[in-house]
């Protein structure tokens, strides 16, 4: 692939969700766009990137390139430690900030093939004094495909080995063959839809806990602020926002501050807090 | 440093096993079946069994159950490790006592995870 190809593929993806796709990348762009050239009786990966160097490129074939590009890579319970302060710190905040509404919103943002969002549904299920509330977990990411995937909850034994407690596996799993499927409750507490980062969430309502974990390592840093101020801006005011362990909001955006004690954990910074306008959560 | 016995017959998966267990740091002993197994248990009480199922002599299930009713075999931290896959040998596992449960293939990732998760490392 010629510098000037891979620059069509950088572009395109960039311009698309903002992904950056970074020199030492390079070498996945091959084996990822290689079926999408195929899809599109392309005969090779170069006259597919050819093809997005042309005014107007046909708007399938740009969103499957840059759903090829981006990195889907998760799994349940991931890290860990987020799940268990949800748990142990965020949940019972909530119970006590939200008891007279009883409803508690929950934002999974690029949550790819469903893991985040479903373990923290697994986490809410096996809280006792949420049983009567109504909790919303809303997953999203840019890729139509993935989410598909995630909705069908629907899992190889590789993938409920990573992370995923036996006991949980037991309660929430039926074996269908060699695949694993998540039980309809578990399932119904979250819901999936297609959302680019790069676009305004006003639509997706307002939530009290916010994921957004491994993803804003892939961006650059005006869109990892914007990123960051649009999250704001659908976060109760005292709602939490979860990081990746590799991600911070120093020196990207002032809307957040760290929550003291709580490692990852972020919170809106406090002169937005009393000056911005007071949303509560509302399905 | 912890210790963790390896119940396997086969002794290429004990060998891989002990590769990846080395490298997280514990201190392997070895045993082919489960009358083997509950030797080394009287001698030295492990921290952590990784248990195969299907084994001659004395089988994976019976080992546990027989460990568990043992003085001391309350403490080890046990993870099966074992080609059976479906959810009636899970179940029977965790009832007999099992802390954790890996479907073979398994990889150093998964042995990580799964001891990571039963606060072994």
């Amino acid at each position: 692939m010629t510098p000037a190809e891979l620059d069509a593929v950088a572009r395109t993806v960039r311009r698309e969700c903002g992904l950056v796709l970074t020199p030492d990348k390079a070498y996945l762009v091959d084996s990822r766009l290689m079926p999408v050239a195929r899809r599109w009786a392309k005969p090779s990966v170069e006259a597919l990137a050819r093809e997005l160097m042309a005014p107007d490129p046909p708007r399938d074939l740009v969103r499957e390139v840059v759903e090829a590009m981006v990195t889907n890579e998760t799994f349940f319970f991931r890290d860990r430690k987020p799940f268990d302060q949800l748990k142990a710190f965020v949940l019972p905040r909530l119970l006590a900030a939200r008891a007279d509404r009883r409803v508690i919103r929950i934002w999974c943002a690029a949550c790819s093939s469903g893991q985040e969002p479903y373990s923290i549904a697994m986490i809410c299920k096996e809280t006792p004094q949420l049983a009567n509330w109504k909790v919303e977990i809303v997953g999203t990411d840019i890729s139509t495909e993935i989410l598909r995937q995630a909705e069908a909850g629907s899992y190889s034994q590789f993938e409920v080995q990573r992370g995923l407690p036996i006991q949980l596996l037991v309660k929430h799993f039926e074996q269908q063959g060699d695949r694993w499927q998540l039980d309809a409750s578990i399932r119904s507490m979250v819901s999936f839809r297609q959302f680019n980062l790069l676009d305004p969430p006003d639509r997706l309502g307002t939530f009290d806990v916010v994921f957004c974990r491994n993803v804003l390592i892939y961006f650059d840093l005006p869109t990892k602020s914007g990123i960051l101020g649009r999250i704001a801006s659908v976060m109760a005011p005292d709602g939490v926002l979860y990081l990746g362990g590799a991600e911070t909001v120093l020196g990207v955006s002032d809307r957040f501050q760290p929550v003291r004690t709580q490692q990852g954990v972020y919170e809106l910074a406090t002169p937005d807090a009393r000056q911005g306008p007071v949303r509560m959560a509302a399905g | 440093m912890k210790s963790c016995l390896v119940v396997d017959d086969s002794r290429v998966v004990r060998v891989v096993a002990r590769r990846i267990l080395e490298e997280l740091r514990f201190e392997v002993v070895e045993a082919e079946d489960g009358r083997e197994a509950l030797e080394r248990c009287r001698e030295h009480m492990p921290d952590a069994i990784l248990l195969d199922w299907n084994m001659p002599v004395m089988n994976g299930i019976e080992f546990l159950r027989t460990l568990r009713a043992a003085e001391g075999g309350a403490a080890p931290v046990v993870v099966f490790c074992t080609t059976e896959r479906d959810l009636k040998h899970i179940r029977e596992a965790l009832a007999a006592g099992a802390n954790e449960y890996i479907m073979k293939p398994f990889d150093s990732d998964i042995i990580a995870d799964k001891f990571g998760q039963t606060g072994l490392i």
